[in-house]
């Protein structure tokens, strides 16, 4: 079936929907290298008139990959929901952008209305939305998950605190996790990127922060961001394993790529819930994405790089997680050139995971490659916190010395609770007012009470490294 | 780690309130302090200058006249060539073009396949200062170990906007049975000049990354040129006699050390050391 629309007096054509989406899509390094993207200005602006015109419902009768060949297009099928689909079910995909921004629909709309979108609809949706469209329908999304504290408030904004060490050096890890905790960072969760992928780092990792976390009380949770079969031995070893994470994809092949299926996930997450760790909820997961992932594996199937970042979502919800976000800037500018798509990319990947129901987040960063700067970090977080994004990723001085990238500041997370009044998880607020790093208006004190942390810098002092 | 960054102690002004001593665990930038919720004008600025100094490695051309004539006199036979790519900015963008010579370059080395054992070659990959600084010396040094080896040795080849995998379209060009590819790596803030070395068993096009063996993060600061070059030269000898690279040879191999020599990983933001992120940004949709 094709796809057409008048435009200057020319009919342009475009042959299957995924070529529709392709060419739809705002300008990006990663279509072009896959050869998908549009070939003029034009020709993009004629692709997004003839997307806006149609039905909705032609995404759940068209697979872009192949339901008999791919697990995550059965999932994305298989779990949609009819009846929560009625209320735009008449839909065009441009009459369903003008619903979204009604001030008439509502955050309880949206949240009804989150099981019947498949990830296919909101990326359409999102090809016909400016910056500002992005920012206003997310804002009014809400999504709140649980674990030792509550994500996702009115008015909330939380952190990761990433204290991440080229050799995993333990009290490395644990000076930088002092830090950001000075700074009030760490409510979504403590996580470490660790160097290696073997089990005895990660039995390591996960019981050091555990410590820490006990130590100081901290209503937090934790997580080492090792491959999923690693975290599955440290559950079967008893270690105390908060979050289990893995990054995901929005292919099966993509997904084998990282040597994960969705039943490894499912078994995984049910291994974590056993562990009943959470005190005030049980979202146990944690996932990472990225846009140019899937064609990096070579695992997009002609489908454009923002359409199958949207799929990804749908596997993320499967599993209830506590957290997802992201990973804008990562890949490289042979996906996302320059400070313009990275900004661009992170507000469509924000909003499509809060369409489809889940605690979007986002590591706001860039490599040493890409055409961008600090600049371009300080405006996607200022356009992401108003666009009420669930949490961002911070590491001391913006610079992670483990990965390579830069990420936000500790400083970059003051800025924005200065300057946009965002706060952190309550049970962490509390917290953050008992020890003396904020007061109860939840702003940060100027005086840095490092006594209250001296327990932490007493076992780092003794530690062997 | 901790002293790979220039002028460490003015960087960091102890004004944290006592983490300050917490800084010898980690190259980390902690104990800063702030200014309301900002950095310090010193802190910010050399913040910039770091960053600067990364972007002048990626797009500050690799000068190839003093090397050829380095190379030269030191014996190689040098061949300079250039991949399909035509300026920076389509190099950052279409890696796949940077895996391919350019039509004269191809034409250039049809009818010289030697079946040399070994087939040095250099591109500028994402940091010109990494070749400009380290090349020199550990081509001649690897040029002595690997004569004492009684190996024979093709052609220098030094590749203008070059990925690792242009190795491989050189490699079958010239029928070598073992390639290295010496290329700049992605700089950090820390280090803008890490030299990075592939070493492939029969490079051909189309060799799958898995196949292929990473030394990472040679520069003085680093992995220094006289270790490298003897970790090389032993992957070399291992490689020859197993006929084989990648993941199998590391399977043979334990005792080499894990963080200095990898594969390539398919995972965003779950690669390991220098050498990990170096050949995760290297070999990404190869």
């Amino acid at each position: 079936m094709s796809y057409s629309a008048m435009l200057g007096g020319t009919r342009w054509t475009f042959a299957d929907l995924k070529t529709l989406l392709g060419k739809a899509s705002p300008a990006r390094s990663g279509d072009t290298l896959a050869g998908i993207a549009a070939e003029s200005a034009t020709e993009r602006v004629a692709a997004q008139t003839a997307l806006a015109d149609l039905p909705l419902k032609t995404f759940l009768d068209t697979a872009l990959i192949p339901y008999e060949e791919d697990e995550v297009s059965r999932l994305i099928h298989d779990g949609h929901d009819a009846s929560a689909f009625t209320a735009i079910s008449h839909l065009t995909v441009g009459a369903f952008r003008e619903w979204l921004l009604d001030e008439r629909t509502t955050t309880t709309d949206l949240t009804r209305l989150a099981p019947g979108l498949t990830p296919e609809m909101v990326a359409a949706a999102s090809k016909i939305m400016r910056a500002q469209d992005l920012i206003v329908v997310a804002a009014k999304c809400r999504v709140t998950t649980a674990f030792r504290n509550t994500i996702g408030l009115a008015g909330r904004l939380s952190t990761r605190l990433q204290p991440n060490h080229p050799t995993d050096d333990s009290r490395g890890i644990a000076a930088s996790l002092l830090e950001g905790l000075l700074f009030g960072v760490g409510d979504a969760v403590i996580g470490v990127n660790p160097a290696t992928d073997g089990l005895d780092d990660y039995l390591r990792i996960v019981t050091l922060l555990d410590d820490i976390r006990r130590r100081l009380d901290i209503p937090t949770q934790t997580c080492c961001l090792g491959h999923v079969t690693t975290a599955m031995q440290a559950l079967s070893a008893g270690a105390p394993v908060d979050l289990v994470f893995q990054s995901i994809a929005g292919s099966e092949k993509a997904n084998r790529g990282f040597g994960i299926s969705l039943s490894m996930l499912a078994e995984v997450h049910d291994a974590a819930l056993a562990l009943g760790r959470g005190t005030v909820g049980q979202n146990v997961m944690y996932f990472e994405t990225g846009q140019g992932s899937a064609l990096s594996a070579d695992a997009h199937f002609g489908v454009d790089q923002q359409t199958m970042e949207a799929r990804a979502y749908a596997v993320a919800r499967r599993f209830k997680p506590l957290l997802v976000n992201t990973v804008v800037g990562f890949i490289g500018p042979e996906y996302l050139y320059n400070g313009k798509e990275i900004t661009r990319a992170g507000l469509e990947d924000h909003f499509c995971g809060k369409l489809l129901g889940l605690p979007m987040g986002c590591d706001v960063c860039y490599t040493n490659h890409a055409e961008a700067d600090q600049d371009d970090m300080d405006a996607l977080l200022t356009l992401l916190s108003a666009a009420g994004v669930t949490f961002v990723i911070a590491v001391p001085g913006a610079d992670d010395v483990m990965l390579n990238y830069q990420s936000l500041a500790f400083h970059d997370v003051l800025y924005v609770r200065e300057t946009l009044g965002r706060r952190s998880a309550p049970e962490f607020e509390t917290w953050l007012q008992g020890i003396g790093v904020v007061d109860p208006g939840g702003r940060a004190l100027q005086k840095s009470p490092t006594a209250a942390i001296a327990p932490a810098i007493a076992l780092i002092e003794r530690m062997a490294s | 780690m901790q002293d790979d960054r220039p002028d460490r102690g003015d960087q960091f002004p102890d004004e944290s309130g006592g983490l300050a001593h917490l800084r010898r665990f980690t190259p980390a930038r902690i104990g800063l302090g702030r200014v309301g919720s900002g950095q310090s004008t010193t802190a910010t600025l050399n913040f910039r200058a770091d960053h600067a100094r990364a972007r002048d490695a990626v797009h500050i051309p690799l000068d190839f006249a003093p090397l050829e004539e380095a190379l030269g006199s030191q014996g190689w036979s040098v061949v300079h060539l250039r991949t399909a790519v035509k300026d920076r900015s389509e190099y950052l963008r279409r890696p796949d073009l940077g895996r391919r010579l350019s039509q004269e370059a191809r034409a250039l080395l049809q009818g010289r396949a030697m079946g040399s054992d070994v087939v040095m070659m250099a591109a500028d990959g994402l940091s010109s200062s990494a070749i400009s600084g380290n090349l020199t010396p550990l081509a001649a040094r690897l040029r002595v170990l690997l004569l004492a080896r009684r190996l024979t040795l093709g052609p220098f080849v030094l590749v203008e906007q070059g990925r690792v995998a242009i190795g491989d379209e050189i490699g079958e060009l010239l029928n070598a049975r073992l390639g290295i590819v010496l290329i700049g790596e992605r700089p950090g803030l820390s280090a803008a000049d890490s030299l990075g070395a592939y070493i492939t068993w029969q490079p051909r096009i189309g060799a799958m990354d898995s196949h292929r063996n990473c030394i990472s993060n040679i520069r003085a600061a680093g992995l220094p040129i006289e270790d490298a070059a003897k970790q090389i030269d032993d992957l070399v000898s291992r490689a020859l006699s197993h006929a084989m690279t990648g993941i199998a040879l590391n399977d043979r191999c334990s005792r080499l050390a894990p963080a200095s020599v990898t594969n390539s990983e398919s995972s965003p933001k779950a690669s390991s050391s220098e050498a990990g992120t170096a050949s995760r940004e290297e070999n990404t949709s190869m």
